[in-house]
């Protein structure tokens, strides 16, 4: 999936059709619930040792991400071994062709011209969970709106300004941000109105249902959690050994301390 | 003034205290010596060292009969010489001056265990470092006399004069003792030798 | 007639052997030549520390088990990091994904800097509670805080060293503070820096200090911390010099030989911390952000500063002190004077007695409001500097101040309860 002048214009297109189409939008929301309006708790609740989410995952990354992001401290065969992926079909559906397994997992596209396109090039992923968090990386998929002042008719509620386009909208589907206008008092004394985000409002329906969406943006965030660190789930299984074994070291050091002292008056 | 320590003996369990002791500090010493493993495993070659020193390809296909050329596995040179008939017929006819002509004791995978040490009679695939002391042995494939009436063709190591055939076996009189190595190798096509994978898969 | 005994009843003090036993043989070859036994007797069988010894005194010897976990973990570190602006964030990445086992050798040394500052913290409030710094023990205490300061400059210089955005700030804000310096102060900063701004350059020259001078120091200056507690003996919670009182064979009343009543009682602290430091080291490495900071999970960026660029916890108390102040020169030189304060207590505590057990409710009271301002303090540094968190960065800031200026009048005037001739000791 390229990201290009023709996606942009699709994007336009889909943005006109939107506009027309408010008036029938509230089919994709129930009564009374208000879409997105507690984002900030939203939580990704993933769990980096479910090896089936982890494989789709990778999946995810490599059929909507990897076409700007990279992860360049992963190879290929690392991730293959972790997420338990047999060779061949790691090799048939994942790796890209012409690349080598032992290779670097690098996107294709050139640094100098995504900066072009956007502004600032696509950061390496491979370290994001940690650098952000996996709450974070979640929200951010998650709340992409509508908005037709900024270039990629985008915008990003937990990264407001981004210059990263919806890429996932056409699974999401597209949305808009409803606002409420809020009475702030200034230290002076003065008191002035501004627009508040209460809600979002589906526009057009993705590919996806909402509880579709919410498992593949949870996949592709467990994902990049294990990308951030890919030992970690032996860390902790080696963990419990560990500290097992210093207790029972301890208590029989603090055995055979107690038996010294008997000495001491 | 009662003093403030016991004297040893009295309600003191001596076995007790030997045996917790003892257990204490087995316990720290098997503790001690899990503790040891990361650090030793860590020398190991790293997993970007063990991909690079992943097989290598090489394309035999510009090779002239004759002609040896220089690639690189896992950071030894491979020497690999697509010999003419003329010089797989000079392999024969000079066993006794030869140390080990059999390759008894020398090291190379089963199917370079024969009078060619290879798999086939065209390519020869050596590790291109004497088995003296690890120089570079430069090639003398020509047997016009250069290094002696005798002299068959194959290499000559410039750093102590160590002479071997042109399958790397040997001679008597130099200072190398076995044969020159050959990796584990396959060819995955008409044009392409692989070195440092076989039947077994990749080293 | 009582006597002290050997400890564990027996006996391998003297050679030579009775029979042809080759370990003593060999013992006795080595010992002609170099006073391997002698040591053993004199400094830890012969040494007699008081047996009042409670919590408070594991660490010491904790902190000597930190030093050389670090070492030795730092030593493997440097066999694989590669210093310089280009390659130090990949090669720790390196190091924890392609080096076997190279992921926990990293947060062993990432923790165990963090541990050790805990554990020195502790040990020094041990002082503060027994009144360890005051005489004769005056230069174990000089000694002990120049171990300090050489720490948090090896601390600060490893942490650069990752060369992750923080480590790049950190660096920054740090090394503008000796800008402040009158006259000498912007050349100063170019001088450490050896470029325009934190760059290759400083991370280099950092990466020898950490690596080679300040370890060497640090081993230094412990050993001359050992050997001035060695000198003046060790003090206890009680304050009492055991030394004067000695029994019939010299030895002190209240002293047990320290080998092997306190090398067996070492051994259980190190054993309940080796528990607690696996607990982060193997479930929460970063502590959430406290130990290893989410904004040095990115490379270094001289044009993006993190949102809230604030130091390590250990650094913090003094980060608040110097944010407290609304003037750049003023801050930096209050922050200095609350690092420096320390050396002056031995004489600061004009005290008649030692130890908090025996003083009044006024040496109490600002104990406990220098403890919590300290950590009050360092909670305020890892805050934005905005709102209440200033007000109260003040407050505790003079909170702060009024412990260690005030000290030579409250401890005068404060009470003083008797004094026991002996120990106090529970059996256990």
């Amino acid at each position: 999936m390229r990201i290009d002048g023709c996606r942009t214009g699709m994007l336009a297109a889909l943005l006109a059709a939107a506009v027309f189409a408010q008036g029938t939008a509230q089919a994709a929301e129930e009564a009374g619930s208000r879409l997105g309006a507690d984002w900030q708790t939203w939580q990704a609740n993933t769990d980096v040792s479910n090896i089936a989410s982890l494989q789709r995952g990778a999946r995810n990354f490599t059929n909507y991400c990897l076409g700007c992001h990279s992860l360049k401290y992963v190879r290929w065969s690392r991730m293959g071994a972790d997420l338990a992926i047999p060779q061949p079909l790691f090799e048939k559906y994942l790796l890209p062709p012409g690349d080598k397994p032992l290779q670097y997992i690098l996107t294709s596209m050139p640094a100098a011209d995504a900066e072009a396109w956007f502004g600032k090039t696509p950061p390496d992923l491979s370290l994001m969970a940690r650098a952000r968090s996996k709450d974070y990386l979640y929200q951010f998929l998650k709340t992409f709106y509508i908005d037709p002042t900024r270039q990629t008719g985008a915008n990003n509620l937990r990264l407001p300004t981004t210059a990263m386009p919806a890429v996932l909208s056409e699974l999401e589907g597209l949305k808009r941000a409803v606002y409420r206008s809020v009475e702030k008092r200034s230290d002076d004394g003065r008191v002035t109105t501004e627009q508040e985000f209460d809600h979002f409002e589906q526009v057009v329906p993705g590919r996806l249902s909402t509880e579709e969406y919410d498992a593949f943006v949870r996949d592709t965030v467990n994902f990049l959690d294990y990308v951030g660190e890919p030992s970690q789930v032996a860390r902790r299984s080696l963990g419990v050994w560990v500290v097992l074994f210093l207790l029972v070291f301890t208590w029989l050091a603090w055995l055979m301390k107690r038996e010294y002292w008997k000495d001491v008056h | 003034m009662a003093d403030n320590v016991l004297v040893a003996g009295d309600e003191v369990d001596l076995d007790r205290r030997k045996f917790l002791t003892r257990a204490t500090i087995a316990t720290g010493a098997v503790g001690a010596g899990f503790a040891a493993v990361p650090f030793i495993a860590s020398w190991q070659p790293s997993e970007r060292a063990r991909a690079l020193g992943a097989p290598t390809e090489l394309d035999i296909s510009k090779i002239e009969p004759g002609q040896m050329t220089i690639t690189v596995w896992r950071k030894q040179p491979i020497y690999v010489v697509r010999r003419t008939p003329d010089m797989v017929a000079r392999l024969k006819g000079h066993d006794p001056a030869l140390k080990d002509p059999s390759s008894d004791r020398s090291d190379q995978p089963a199917y370079a265990r024969n009078l060619m040490r290879s798999r086939n009679a065209q390519y020869l695939v050596l590790i291109g470092t004497c088995t003296h002391l690890g120089c570079l042995p430069k090639q003398r494939f020509a047997a016009d006399g250069e290094l002696g009436p005798t002299w068959p063709g194959g290499f000559f190591c410039p750093c102590h004069g160590s002479r071997f055939d042109l399958a790397g076996r040997v001679f008597n009189g130099s200072p190398a003792s076995v044969n020159l190595r050959v990796p584990p190798y396959q060819f995955s096509n008409q044009r392409t030798l692989v070195v440092g994978q076989d039947e077994k898969g990749a080293v | 007639m009582a006597s002290r005994p050997e400890p564990a009843a027996r006996t391998h003090s003297h050679p030579p052997a009775k029979g042809p036993d080759p370990a003593q043989g060999l013992m006795a070859w080595i010992n002609k030549r170099l006073p391997v036994q002698e040591f053993i007797d004199s400094q830890l069988k012969g040494y007699y520390a008081p047996k009042n010894f409670n919590i408070w005194y594991f660490f010491g010897s904790l902190a000597l088990l930190v030093l050389v976990m670090q070492l030795l973990t730092g030593i493997f570190l440097t066999m694989f990091y590669k210093p310089g602006e280009l390659t130090a964030f990949d090669s720790v990445e390196f190091i924890m994904r392609e080096v076997d086992w190279g992921w926990l050798i990293r947060y062993l040394h990432s923790t165990g800097a963090s541990a050790f500052f805990i554990v020195v913290y502790l040990h020094m409030f041990r002082a503060f509670l027994y009144g360890s710094y005051k005489a004769p023990r005056e230069l174990l205490w000089l000694v002990g805080m120049l171990v300090y300061l050489a720490l948090m400059a090896e601390a600060f210089m490893g942490y650069v060293l990752p060369w992750g955005n923080m480590s790049f700030w950190g660096a920054q804000v740090i090394v503008n503070l000796f800008g402040t310096i009158p006259g000498i102060g912007p050349g100063l900063v170019e001088w450490i820096r050896g470029d325009y701004g934190i760059a290759d350059a400083t991370l280099d020259r950092f990466f020898a200090l950490h690596v080679a001078f300040l370890p060497l120091a640090l081993l230094l200056l412990v050993l001359l911390h050992l050997v001035a507690v060695r000198t003046t003996g060790s003090n206890n919670p009680d304050g009492i010099e055991i030394k004067e009182k000695v029994g019939p064979d010299g030895k002190p009343l209240d002293g047990i030989p320290f080998h092997p009543y306190y090398t067996v009682k070492d051994v259980v602290g190190v054993g309940v911390f080796l528990v607690l430091f696996a607990i982060i080291v193997f479930f929460v490495p970063t502590l959430g952000g406290l130990f290893l900071e989410a904004p040095n999970f990115e490379p270094a960026n001289p044009l993006s500063t993190p949102e809230h660029i604030a130091p390590v916890w250990y650094f913090t108390p003094y980060y608040a002190i110097l944010r407290a102040v609304p003037d750049q020169r003023m801050g930096a030189l209050l922050m200095l004077l609350a690092v420096t304060l320390f050396l002056f207590l031995p004489w600061l505590d004009r005290s008649p007695v030692k130890s908090m057990r025996y003083r009044g409710w006024i040496s109490r009271t600002a104990l406990a409001v220098f403890a919590v301002s300290f950590v009050v303090l360092g909670y305020l540094g890892l805050q934005p500097a905005e709102g209440l968190f200033v007000i109260l960065a003040r407050i505790f800031t003079v909170l702060y101040f009024a412990f260690f200026l005030l000290m030579p009048f409250y401890t005068r005037i404060d009470a003083v309860k008797p004094v026991p001739e002996r120990v106090v000791y529970h059996a256990h």
